[in-house]
Parts: structure tokens; C-alpha cells; sequence
């Protein structure tokens, strides 16, 4: 059934990005002028329309800034997977990204949980997800 | 800088709206015109006195050309035709350009319109994977983020950064639907309790069903013309006294923040065009596609203090015979919801509201009304204020 869930949908804007996944890595895209770093890929820099885009490696770890238990889905794709997570985690490096909690504990989650990427097999692509990194390694 | 261009150079002068629930007899554009007609009928213009058109758009009728689509299906033939695509911020920013255009002399008299018929036109599945859209097509929609989630989250931060509790949430809803039960074409007229919202069925916790917006069949128009030919007409005109757009992401992921938005902005720029401040509103009408926006609007117009608009809910200052009445009509929580008119209804609202028509549902005080309207995920913003008197 997960392979009805929306792939990524690679375009001359994110083609870096999801090829990375690909490879498990999360990569952000950073500016060569002004420094600021973006999770959404884009032409220019946000801040200062800079063309001189570089892609950096995240660490891969953040912190829950704030989460919703899903209980109705949007999508028919993701009906059998109710209750689920979806969550925006503010990355080590400052961007903040959407995302699932997947794993132990998921619904357990509150704001301010550390968390670390993984990612799950969308077709021949793959999507950044995220699970707790309690202390203690969860159970 | 204050800038007063817009400032009493225009006037509302007719309202109308739609039926609204489900109303599988009319077509989309059907519920326009009824709305329109309506509006018109108030002020005792002919068609053929409308010179220009503002639509928004469809959802359920996704016409390529809305606005000519709506000139041919009205025969009208105006010189000013235009529609506004920042969702349901766009009933408000139509306002401003209607007066930025009527002022400019593109126009004299302008129709104003919106709605769909989003209960009967569509399958509930399509409703909720069409709104699904709203995501970010890339990086939001493969989690299977819907609105409610999206809302969800914006909620869960404010009761975390402020103490907003669930009851207040609920409250909000409960005044919101007390006010629908007074108003003859609300979609929902049973009363609810805090109770009821609390165990209603959860959708994207903390949301439950009844902190969500409906999903309606309903149209609603409104006619715009100069202070000048406000007077001669029929109708009670209502004066523009200040208005204010912002727009600031579209995507919650690109969000600076899940407490702030733009409507700080826009109620700041609002307020120095019609020389008022919030303590000069005698009742408002917020944008409330779930609970927490109006409360959110609330604060960020300066109606309460950061994190105080729970309280000011909780101890019923928001009812129609409270301190600052809110959502006086029923909101989108009761009233109506259906795509971009939501935030109309506000609008005809407040102008019925000031020309102190409501009966039952008439506030105390109806000098000067402030009318907010976002789109998106609180991304895009319009503030107006509005009085039956030049000020
Ligand atoms: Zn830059």
C-alpha cells in the first residue's frame, strides 16, 4: 500500500535533494553568498536572490518544534496508517522541515523531543522521515 | 508613513448571499448570481451599472477564466475584470483593490463575488484530497499532511507557548455556533457544548470535528461603489475606513513562526489608514477555518493581549452581547464555508451588522467593525475597517 503514498517528484529544482535521499543523506541547500541555509531548494536565495546555490550534508538531527495525530487522512494512501504523526522539526542547522515521527513511540511524541532522520522507501525514491532519539535509546 | 488613500473614498452598498448547505439545485456560478442579484436588489442598481468584476476562484467549477466565465454567465461587460488567488484572504484583498480601482477611475460601481458549491458539487473523498492540495505538492503532501494538521500544529504551539487550554479551544466554537442558532440562513443552528467538542470525533488532534470548519454550497457578493454615489442609493452605504493586505509564505514549512503571522502587519497598516485603533472596534469578524485563527487573529490585531484570547473566549467578552462581539454571523465554524467566499460572510456581516439590521443578532455597538480574512495556512493576510459613518 505505501507504494500508492506520493513519491518525490524530482524537478531541476530538487533533483540534488531527492537524489541525495536516495543515498540516505539529507542535504540543504546553503547560500554561497550570504550563508543562509534552506530546506525548500530553490533558484535563488530567499534572503538575498544570490544565484550562487551549494548544497550542505545535515547532521540529521532537531527537535520537534510542533506535531499533529493524525486521524483522518487525506489521502487514501494513508487511511490504514491512522493515527500517524506528522510533525516540523526545526533542524540542527535551523531550517525546519515536515515530516512523519515514524517508529517507537511515535505517538507519544511532545514538543521539544530530539529526533533523528531515517528514511522510508517511496517506490525507487526514498522520503526523509524522522524518529525519537529519547535518552536511553526509547524501547 | 500613514497612508490614508483608500480612506473614506469608497462604500459597501450591497450585500447578499447565497442559500447555503447543501443545495444540489444550483451550480457554483448559480449561487454567485443569487448572491449578486441579491446584493444588487439592495441598492437599487441596474446590472448594467456594474463597470467592473473581482472573483476569486473554484475549486468545484475550475473554470480557466473565472472572471469572464462570471461576465458572460451575468451578462456583464465591465472595463475592470480581475480575480484574487490568495485563498480565503480573498473576499478582503478584493476590497482593496475594488477601492484602489474605484478611486483610480478604472471603475464605479463593482461587483464583488465568490463561492462554490463545495458540499454537493464534489464527493466528501474529493473534498478532503482536493484540500489536500493546499500542502506543499513536494514536501508536504508525501507525510500525508492535511489542513487540519496543519492547523493542528499551529494549535498545539500556541497551548504550548501560552497556556491555551482544550476548553478554550471549544469555547470558541460554542459562542461561535450560539451565534449561528440566531442567524435565519447559517448552515449549522444546533447548539453545541464544550463538551460536545471535546468528544466530537478527532481529525488531526488536538482538532476534533467540531473545531473545523464546514463544507458548504454558498455564494456571497457584495457592491462597491464611491462615498459620493453611496448616497444616493437605496441602501445604508458602509464606509472603507482602513484596510491593510500582507502576504508572507505559503507552505506552514516556510513559516517564521506558528504564533506570528502576517495579520500583525496588516491590522498595523489597517488601523493608521482609517486613524482608529483596536480599542475603537465595537465587534469583529475573524477569519475561522478552525478554532484557534480567530483566537490567533485576536491577538495579532491587538483585540487582546498575546496569549489572552483564550481567557477573553472563556469569559464570553466574544458573545454578541460581550465586550467585542466575534463572528456574529456563525463564522465558517457555522455560518458557511465554501472555498474562497468563507471570509465574505464576514464581510456582509459587518455591513449588516452596522446598519443595525440583525434583530435578535444585532451587537450593541455598530459604529466601526473590523473584518479579517487569511488564505493558506495563515499566509496570506487582509485586514479592513468598516463604519456607517464618513470619519
Ligand atoms: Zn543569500
Amino acid at each position: 500500500m505505501t507504494g500508492q503514498r506520493p513519491e518525490p517528484f524530482v524537478n531541476a529544482d530538487s533533483e540534488i535533494y531527492w537524489a541525495a535521499t536516495k543515498e540516505s543523506r539529507l542535504v540543504l541547500q546553503e547560500c554561497a553568498d550570504c550563508g543562509h541555509v534552506d530546506l525548500m531548494p530553490r533558484h535563488v536565495c530567499p534572503k538575498c536572490w544570490s544565484e550562487n546555490r551549494t548544497w550542505t550534508d545535515a547532521v540529521g538531527t532537531g527537535t520537534v518544534h510542533s506535531f499533529s495525530i493524525v486521524h483522518r487522512a487525506p489521502l487514501p494512501a494513508f487511511r490504514e496508517d491512522c493515527p500517524y504523526v506528522v510533525a516540523l522539526i526545526d533542524l540542527a542547522e535551523g531550517p525546519r522541515i515536515m515530516t512523519n515521527i515514524v517508529g517507537d513511540g511515535a505517538l507519544e511524541v511532545v514538543i521539544g523531543d530530539r529526533v533523528e532522520v531515517c528514511f522510508e522507501d517511496r517506490g525507487e525514491a526514498k522520503v526523509p522521515q524522522f524518529r525519537l532519539a529519547r535518552a536511553g535509546g526509547g524501547s | 508613513m500613514t497612508d490614508t488613500t483608500l480612506r473614506n473614498r469608497v462604500a459597501i452598498v450591497g450585500v447578499g448571499e447565497s442559500e447555503i448547505g447543501k443545495v444540489p439545485h444550483m451550480t457554483g456560478l448559480g449561487l454567485n448570481a443569487q448572491a449578486a442579484k441579491r446584493a444588487l436588489d439592495e441598492t437599487g442598481l441596474k446590472p448594467s451599472d456594474i463597470d467592473g468584476l473581482l472573483t476569486a476562484y473554484s475549486m468545484t467549477e475550475p473554470y480557466f477564466m473565472l472572471g469572464s466565465v462570471m461576465c458572460e454567465y451575468l451578462g456583464l461587460k465591465p472595463t475592470f475584470n480581475a480575480s484574487m488567488v490568495v485563498g480565503g484572504a480573498s473576499p478582503a484583498v478584493m476590497l482593496k483593490h475594488a477601492a484602489e480601482a474605484i478611486v483610480s477611475g478604472q471603475a464605479e460601481v463593482i461587483l464583488c463575488c465568490a463561492g462554490e458549491n463545495r458540499a454537493t458539487g464534489q464527493t466528501r473523498d474529493q473534498a478532503v484530497a482536493a484540500l489536500a492540495a493546499v500542502g506543499h505538492p513536494y514536501y508536504e503532501q508525501p507525510y500525508g499532511a492535511s489542513i487540519p494538521s496543519f492547523y493542528a500544529m499551529i494549535t498545539r504551539r500556541h497551548m504550548h507557548e501560552y497556556g491555551t487550554t482544550r476548553e478554550q479551544l471549544a469555547q470558541m466554537a460554542v459562542t461561535t455556533r450560539d451565534h449561528a442558532v440566531r442567524h435565519p440562513n447559517a448552515h449549522m443552528t444546533k447548539p453545541i457544548t464544550v463538551e460536545e467538542v471535546i468528544n466530537s470525533k478527532p481529525i488531526a488532534e488536538p482538532l476534533n470535528i467540531l473545531d473545523c470548519c464546514l463544507i458548504s454550497d454558498a455564494g456571497g457578493a457584495y457592491i462597491v461603489t464611491t462615498a459620493e454615489r453611496a448616497k444616493d442609493l437605496k441602501s445604508d452605504p458602509v464606509y472603507l475606513h482602513g484596510i491593510g493586505e500582507y502576504h508572507t509564505h505559503e507552505h506552514l514549512m516556510c513559516a517564521d513562526s506558528l504564533t506570528e503571522f502576517g495579520a500583525l502587519e496588516t491590522g498595523r497598516r489597517a488601523y493608521t489608514m482609517a486613524g482608529l485603533g483596536p480599542e475603537d472596534m465595537d465587534f469583529a469578524e475573524l477569519y475561522d477555518c478552525f478554532s484557534v485563527v480567530p483566537m490567533i487573529e485576536m491577538e495579532e490585531l491587538g483585540l487582546c493581549e498575546r496569549g489572552g484570547a483564550g481567557a477573553m473566549v472563556e469569559a464570553g467578552d466574544t458573545r454578541i452581547d460581550g465586550r467585542l462581539p466575534v463572528n456574529t454571523h456563525g463564522g465558517m465554524l457555522s455560518h458557511a464555508h465554501a472555498g474562497a467566499a468563507g471570509g465574505l460572510f464576514g464581510i456582509i456581516e459587518a455591513v449588516r451588522q452596522l446598519r443595525g439590521q440583525e434583530g435578535e443578532r444585532q451587537v450593541a455597538n455598530h459604529d466601526v467593525a473590523l473584518v479579517h480574512n487569511e488564505g493558506g495556512i495563515l499566509s496570506s493576510h487582509c485586514t479592513m475597517i468598516l463604519g456607517r459613518e464618513e470619519r
